[in-house]
């Protein structure tokens, strides 16, 4: 499983494709779709290789893609189970 | 909260390569750590497509996150020019200030509240052309000022006219057959002024300038941060440079890292190898410790410390 989840704001997305090339595990390509700007927004294409780094954030200069790190399922902490 | 990939406008026509939408779980919704830093209201910001003061911007908010800093005791300042759009788009007490004027209205705050943790964000042009005067007294006065200059090698906003820091023989609308003054040295000139924290990075240094602007938070006086960011609009098309990704290659490819170097030997060229890291680091008693030290021992009982200003 993916130990990262990364996401994209497609409308704000100006295409320079630093996230594209600085991401180091190869998750991301420009896609060939447009959004409004015609500009073409950045997609998942390897989503399984995702580490959650957020480099692809760090360098986004349009504050556009940014990422987490996705949790291993926890056990139920009873002493929270309370506040739900 | 702009987390999720918004794809109700898009449009498809070549049919390949579609954004894989598979990947839309809205269960799990990734912030960004920087939005809390902006205006989102403002966004699209207007710098042009790879231009590299957004991802300075990036590397200053995970500053703040990391050092903790109270963002009521923080100001942040900035000059006119691109890199002067950042107070505007900031969502932080910030001050968008006249041209060249950034590090005296700093100095203004910091002398009212010393408490506060001003930062001045400006470009190469607004903080060593016609500001430069008041960046080399502030580091000789060594006033607390955290410096972040972004160095795109050009005035930008204005037309891609030479500025002081634009290298020998690149080609600029005020020098169309090529630059030929020599350029400031930024770290060479704020060291020999009196700076206590200087370093340099580029924009493709994400997380080590995140690291340093961590850094000069913790230490008392004029520190000084250049980073080299791409201008592809206003330098790099005028000099046949290729796009903003270009120079993020060239900076990957032509950078050294060399912490300690002796700052008379960082100077830049067009093409040259671009050395970055920290330089200097030393400790020197700011302005204000310096103030009170002169009254204290002038006036004895007499000197009264001035108390903080506060604006209602
Ligand atoms: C007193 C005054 N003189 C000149 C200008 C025109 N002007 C605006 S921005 C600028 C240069 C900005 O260069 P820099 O600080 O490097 O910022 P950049 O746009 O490159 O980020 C100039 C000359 C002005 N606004 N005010
Ligand atoms: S978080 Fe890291 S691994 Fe995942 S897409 Fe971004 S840069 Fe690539
Ligand atoms: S770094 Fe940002 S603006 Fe550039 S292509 Fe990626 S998402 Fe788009
Ligand atoms: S002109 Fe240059 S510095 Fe100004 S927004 Fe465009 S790329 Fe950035
Ligand atoms: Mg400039």
């Amino acid at each position: 499983m993916a130990k990262g989840r990364v996401s994209i704001v497609v409308e704000r997305c100006k295409a320079c494709g630093f996230c594209v090339e600085f991401c180091p595990s190869h998750v991301l390509a420009l896609s060939s779709t447009f959004n409004s700007k015609g500009y073409h927004p950045p997609h998942a294409v390897h989503p399984e290789k995702c580490s959650g780094c957020d480099l692809c954030g760090m360098y986004c200069p349009d504050f556009a893609i940014c990422a987490t790190k996705t949790d291993a399922p926890k056990k139920a902490d009873p002493a929270k189970e309370g506040d739900k | 909260m702009t987390d999720c990939l918004n794809t109700d406008l898009l449009d498809d026509p070549l049919g390949d390569d579609r954004l894989n939408t598979d990947l839309l779980d809205n269960s799990i919704s990734v912030e960004n750590p920087v939005e809390r830093f902006l205006r989102s209201d403002r966004m699209p910001h207007i710098w042009c497509p790879g231009c590299g003061i957004g991802t300075t911007v990036n590397s200053f908010a995970r500053a703040l996150i990391e050092s903790k800093i109270d963002l009521g005791s923080l100001a942040l300042v900035s000059g006119i020019g691109c890199t002067g759009r950042v107070a505007g788009y900031v969502k932080l007490d910030s001050f968008h200030t006249t041209h060249g004027r950034a590090i005296p209205f700093a100095t203004g705050l910091k002398l009212a509240n010393p408490k506060l943790n001003v930062v001045v964000y400006s470009g190469d042009g607004d903080l060593s052309a016609i500001g430069g005067n008041h960046l080399i007294h502030a580091a000789r006065r060594n006033i607390d000022l955290k410096v972040i200059c972004v160095n795109n090698l050009i005035y930008a906003m204005t037309g891609g006219q030479t500025a002081p820091t634009t290298p020998d023989h690149s080609t600029t609308s005020t020098n169309p057959y090529g630059v030929f003054e020599p350029s400031f040295n930024l770290p060479h000139l704020v060291e020999a002024a009196g700076a206590v924290y200087v370093a340099r990075w580029t924009t493709f240094h994400v997380r080590q300038l995140a690291r340093s602007i961590s850094e000069a938070f913790k230490k008392k006086g004029f520190s000084f941060i250049e980073v080299i960011s791409p201008c592809p609009t206003l330098y790099q098309r005028r000099n046949k440079m290729g796009d903003a990704l270009d120079a993020m290659k060239f900076y990957k490819e032509k950078s050294k890292i060399r912490h300690g170097a002796p700052t008379s030997e960082v100077g830049m060229t067009m093409t040259g190898e671009i050395i970055v890291g920290k330089f200097v680091d030393r400790e020197r008693p700011d302005y204000q410790t310096m103030m009170k030290a002169q009254y204290t021992e002038s006036l004895g009982e007499r000197f009264v410390e001035p108390t903080e200003m506060v604006c209602s």
